[in-house]
């Protein structure tokens, strides 16, 4: 119960914090958007490829787009709370009663809903290029972006915790990030890989949440690759909650 | 209010164990203004962040209000208030906002946090910019605002961690007026200070620290006692060192330190001690800058712990 009230306490509060800043989530659109027109366009002479997947090239890269969204907006959520530290924020709260979860929960419920406005804004821009959503489609798409939201961000939030400076947390995502994107499939299905690039690419988590994320959109509902990335990323959010709350109670020195 | 046996804080670093609080036994009483003064370094902070329940004590027992301070810490952080250095707030929000938002993390109903709120808002004077984002605070609207999300629950007593640091005298005076005001209505206050005269105006009772450990402990009038006598100043040109050597020995002279081009004696009777003084260099050809007598002050009770002058070591 205190745990909710506080969560929702400290979500209100980080909401407010990103509404005076609403370019934020127009910033967070844009790069997304960069791909979607000057990228997307090359991947229409390839539908006819062997191995590219079925659905029309909109229908394969927006998708992937949404996971690699909610992988760079979550893995940059560490700054404002490097900010918030050198701010004393953090402190302040630590010496309160507030439940140590509530301090995590509630910024990454901020950032979940960021992600969420943005994907929705995302697929609405990527309709009269071709996209072709269904209803439920876009509702598990949310939902597998909400899990990497939570995942991402809290592993991020546990990582500015540690690094405490943005001089070696930057450096930190960026190193870490190219890497879980190209190996997700997101720019160029994985199908068209040679197989020892697809076996490394089995090893990272989000390449099956870019699978689950194509099929919701290619037409073949709910099959296993679905169950599959949502429930990786699942254990993605949990595990990452997990290790963030742990790094919200230990001592910050 | 305190108590503290034995307190330590070891740290680990690449060069082995540094111990930053090296058993601190502190009495703090109901009601009172407690100074805690030392340089930068000196443990001051890391003690404060270990009664606050930030920091988990290597080893050691302390009471905070009550409370075991390793046992119950969630019971000590209802009834303290902590102050950091960095300040608190967001720069986005106003400070109103953040004043409610920590009245309604102890558990406060809505009305009742816009309500405290509004009070603290009109003792601190914040009526201006209680509204507005708090990146446009002065320096001194920040730190009222500041000690204001410290009082929201109306603890029992209240951490203040180096208090005026960066304002200017003017509110600085207004600050110290402000922790006057909150021992009358009964708060007790703790402050951390590397600021002699701060700690000497505010503080009802003191203790200095110096490399982790507790060198001074009494009423601001008490440790000035215990330097008993007068203080003489003497200036030189370069000649520190034989100057220190020639009066160190003269037996008008209780102690005698040197730093800088000034040599500072402990005399019991300053105004029959600077003749003789004046004497002495004269004899031996060495020219006088300056001459000054002075009333001890908290430097000197700290000079004599420790062999350093707190200005220095600050």
């Amino acid at each position: 119960m205190k745990l909710l009230k506080d969560t929702w306490l400290m979500f209100q509060r980080y909401l407010l914090v990103f509404l005076r800043n609403p370019a934020w989530v127009a910033i967070g659109v844009i790069q997304p958007l960069l791909y979607l027109v000057l990228f997307a366009p090359l991947l229409k002479s390839l539908v006819q490829v062997h191995g590219f997947p079925g659905g029309g090239a909109y229908n394969v890269f927006v998708p992937g787009l949404l996971i690699q969204l909610g992988l760079f907006g979550a893995s940059g959520v560490g700054f404002g709370l490097i900010a918030e530290l050198r701010a004393g924020v953090i402190e302040r709260f630590r010496v309160t009663p507030v439940s140590r979860f509530a301090l995590l929960l509630g910024r990454a419920l901020r950032d979940i809903l960021t992600l969420v406005v943005q994907s929705l804004i995302l697929l609405l821009l990527a309709i009269p290029f071709g996209l072709k959503p269904t209803v439920v489609g876009v509702i598990v798409m949310l939902g597998l972006v909400a899990l990497i939201g939570l995942g991402m961000s809290s592993l991020a939030y546990a990582a500015a915790l540690a690094l405490k400076s943005e001089d070696s947390y930057a450096p930190l995502i960026f190193t870490l990030s190219l890497p879980l994107l190209l190996l997700s499939g997101v720019l160029l299905p994985l199908d068209l890989a040679p197989g020892w690039l697809q076996d490394i690419a089995k090893a990272n988590p989000l390449s099956y949440a870019v699978n689950a994320a194509r099929d919701l959109f290619n037409g073949k509902g709910f099959d296993q690759a679905v169950f599959e990335g949502l429930a990786i990323m699942a254990a993605l959010a949990v595990v990452g909650v997990l290790i963030g709350a742990r790094r919200f109670t230990r001592a910050i020195a | 209010m305190i108590e503290t046996h034995n307190l330590r804080k070891t740290f680990k670093s690449r060069r082995g164990p540094v111990e930053a609080v090296a058993g601190v036994d502190l009495d703090v009483k109901k009601g009172e203004i407690f100074g805690f003064l030392g340089p930068n370094g000196a443990g001051k902070t890391t003690t404060l962040r270990m009664l606050s329940t930030l920091l988990p004590p290597t080893s050691g027992e302390a009471t905070v209000a009550g409370f075991d301070l390793r046992r119950e810490p969630a019971k000590v952080r209802y009834v303290i208030g902590y102050v950091s250095q960095e300040g608190s707030s967001a720069p986005e929000i106003p400070g109103r906002t953040e004043l409610v938002i920590q009245g309604r993390l102890y558990g406060m109903t809505k009305p009742r946090a816009i309500a405290r709120a509004a009070e603290l808002i009109e003792s601190l004077e914040l009526a201006d910019c209680a509204d507005r984002p708090t990146k446009t605070y002065s320096g001194g609207q920040k730190r009222r605002l500041d000690i204001g999300i410290g009082l929201m629950h109306l603890p029992q007593l209240l951490f203040l961690d180096e208090p005026t640091t960066g304002l200017d005298p003017q509110s600085r005076a207004r600050m110290w007026d402000e922790v006057r005001r909150l021992r009358d209505t009964g708060t007790t206050v703790f402050l951390t200070t590397h600021y002699l005269e701060e700690a000497d105006a505010l503080s009802d009772r003191i203790a200095i620290i110096d490399q982790g450990k507790i060198v001074a402990l009494g009423t601001p009038d008490e440790l000035k006692r215990q330097v008993a006598g007068d203080v003489v100043v003497v200036g030189t040109d370069q000649a520190s060192d034989r100057v220190l050597e020639l009066l160190r020995g003269q037996p008008f002279v209780r102690e005698a330190t040197a730093a800088d081009d000034l040599v500072r004696l402990y005399v019991d009777r300053g105004e029959t001690a600077m003749p003789q003084i004046i004497r002495v260099l004269d004899s031996a050809g060495i020219p006088l800058a300056s001459l000054s007598l002075n009333r001890p002050s908290l430097d000197d009770v700290f000079l004599r712990q420790t062999g350093r002058s707190l200005r220095e070591a600050a």
